[in-house]
This record gives C-alpha cells, sequence and structure tokens, in this order.
C-alpha cells in the first residue's frame, strides 16, 4: 500500500514536472501569455516564500522564523552576499528560540 | 557538457550560493528520512520516495498521511502541492534544453529553489548553468540526506538551528533582483498576500496556485490604462 502511493505521487509529480515543460516547447503561446510566464513563477516564488515564512503545516510558526526571515530579507534588500542572508536568518531564528522566544 | 561543467565550476559565487542553500536542505531531508522511519514507512521505501518524488513539502505530507492511514489523501493531497510544478514547467522550460533527454532528465530536477536560482540570472546560458547546478547539488544533498536519517534515526529538529527559516530567506534573496521591475512586483506581491490569507483556509498547495490570480493585476489595468492615462 505505501508503495503505491509513493508510486502515484511520483507519476503525478513527474507528470506535472514534464507536461510544463513540453507544453512550452509545443503550444504556440501568444507574446502577451508568454510575457506573463516569468511573471506566474515569480508570483508563486513569492507566495511559497510567504506561507514559509508565516506557516507551518498551516498554523503560524511563532515569531523566531518570521524575525529571522526579516532579517536575512533586510540583508539581502541592502545586497549582502547570499551566503550572508541564508546564515543570519537562520542564526536569528536560533538564537530567538535559545532565548526561548519561538 | 564539459564546456558546461567547467562553466559552473568557474562561477564560483553561484556554486557557494547553491551549497550555502544546499546544507540547509540537506539538514530538512536528514530529518525526513528520520520522521519516515518513525513514523513506520520502511527504510528502503523511504529512500525510494526521496529518489522519485524529490519533493520536499509533499514527501513531508505523504508520510504524515500514510502514518494517519489515509493512503489515498497522501497521493492527492501531495499532487495537490506539487501542481505548481506545471505553470513552473511553463515558465522556465526554454531554460532547461531542447534535446529530449535534456528535457526528460531535467523535468525532474524541477524545483522551488532550480527555478529561483535559474530566474536570478541575467542570461539564458547563466539561467540553464544555475538550474542545472541547483537541481543536481539538490538532488544528491537531498538523497544522501534522507538515507543519513534513516539510518541515524532522530539526531534534532532542523529548526533548533533555524534552518527553517533558511529556505523563505533564500527565496526572497533570488527574488528580489526580479521584484526590481515594479510591474513583477506588484504581480508576486498580490499574489504572496492572497496566499497567505487563503492558507488558514484551503488545503495546502491552493494557496500558491491562488497567487497566480496576482497576473490579474496586470491584465486588468492594461484595459482601464489609457483612460486613466486621459
Amino acid at each position: 500500500m505505501i508503495l503505491a502511493v509513493i508510486v502515484g505521487l511520483a507519476i503525478g509529480t513527474y507528470a506535472f514536472r514534464l507536461a510544463g515543460v513540453v507544453l512550452r516547447e509545443r503550444v504556440a503561446l501568444p507574446e502577451r501569455v508568454q510575457v506573463l510566464l516569468p511573471m506566474a513563477a515569480a508570483a508563486l516564488l513569492a507566495a511559497l516564500a510567504a506561507t514559509a515564512t508565516f506557516y507551518d503545516s498551516g498554523v503560524f510558526a511563532g515569531v523566531a522564523r518570521p524575525a529571522g526571515v526579516a532579517v536575512g530579507a533586510l540583508l539581502a534588500w541592502r545586497r549582502a552576499p547570499f551566503v550572508l542572508v541564508v546564515v543570519a536568518a537562520a542564526a536569528t531564528a536560533a538564537l530567538l528560540r535559545l532565548a526561548g522566544l519561538d | 557538457m564539459t564546456v558546461g561543467a567547467r562553466s559552473i565550476l568557474g562561477d564560483r559565487s553561484l556554486v557557494r550560493d547553491v551549497a550555502a542553500l544546499g546544507l540547509a536542505v540537506f539538514a530538512v531531508s536528514i530529518s525526513f528520512g528520520a520522521i519516515a522511519v518513525a513514523a513506520g514507512i520502511p527504510a528502503g521505501l523511504t529512500i525510494l520516495m526521496s529518489l522519485v518524488v524529490f519533493a520536499g513539502g509533499s514527501q513531508f505530507l505523504a508520510v504524515g498521511l500514510i502514518a494517519a492511514g489515509n493512503p489515498f489523501a497522501a497521493i492527492f493531497a501531495g499532487l495537490l502541492l506539487n501542481a505548481r510544478h506545471l505553470p513552473f514547467g511553463l515558465a522556465i522550460g526554454e531554460v532547461i534544453g531542447t534535446r529530449w533527454w535534456q528535457r526528460l532528465v531535467g523535468a525532474h530536477l524541477l524545483i522551488d529553489e532550480s527555478v529561483a536560482f535559474a530566474l536570478a540570472q541575467p542570461d539564458p546560458v547563466r539561467r540553464r548553468l544555475a538550474y542545472w547546478a541547483t537541481g543536481c547539488t539538490l538532488f544528491v544533498l537531498w538523497n544522501i540526506g534522507a538515507s543519513l536519517g534513516v539510518l541515524l534515526g532522530n539526531v534534532g529538529d532542523p529548526a533548533r538551528l533555524g534552518l527553517d527559516a533558511a529556505f523563505p530567506a533564500g527565496l526572497i534573496a533570488l527574488l528580489l533582483p526580479t521584484l526590481r521591475d515594479p510591474t513583477v512586483r506588484l504581480v508576486a506581491l498580490t499574489g504572496a498576500l492572497v496566499a497567505l490569507v487563503t492558507t488558514p483556509i484551503l488545503p495546502a498547495g491552493l494557496p500558491v496556485l491562488l497567487a497566480l490570480t496576482g497576473l490579474l493585476m496586470v491584465a486588468l489595468p492594461r484595459r482601464t490604462g489609457p483612460e486613466a492615462a486621459s
């Protein structure tokens, strides 16, 4: 039964992935729609970042994670190196939790 | 491909950036392996799931639902969460390559991180390099991590190291250059807001898909634009 779930999930997920990639090639999209595609990806990524910042499995993630992400976002905005952004975000969240703030 | 491999290694900033996010992903995959085994998924099937699904969120969700005795929900909920890969593929299908093997292999490497790293690059050559470098690196790390988690068991919650903040912060850093364009910024921020507001009331996956409604911000004002200008 578990194997069936894994196979079903794997086939479906790969189908989604391949469908987008192949459709892009096969379907002649009008210029107006083509311009929108990178924006669609940006909207999806922004939504992923926002929901992953504030929610954990659909409930509020607490204060430590959003605070860490905010520090990282501020650094990114000030054009800090990517590695610093990621490390500072994690360190802020970890230190806040160590201090008992979650 | 040797030219490609050499350029990837020659691009030290890209290697460093991918490695930074890769380490956070690695820690999460260790915890995935440990949690799956603790939930009663056999070791071999846990590793198989990581190899063939290769989508973290849906793997955690599926393990939880299998453990709760709800295998059909595990498939449907996981697929709803992964439906975003279709619009991602539409957006960056050209980036992956045009040969059939590039599409078949490259499609499996389509993850949030490979899309974000690719879109953050300024030209087509670098976009392709970034996509493949990110996808391959994270695929290897994700599966080594899951196997380690299976072997080691629970070595600790990645949240104690703050690693749950690393993924959104990394995504934001990769998105910022694209968001300098006011139109893209309006679309993306509207989408993010829609996802945030709907997350508490909709099943996982749908809120992020609903972020596509942010595109209406481009479609609608154009029609009223000339009148507003006059």
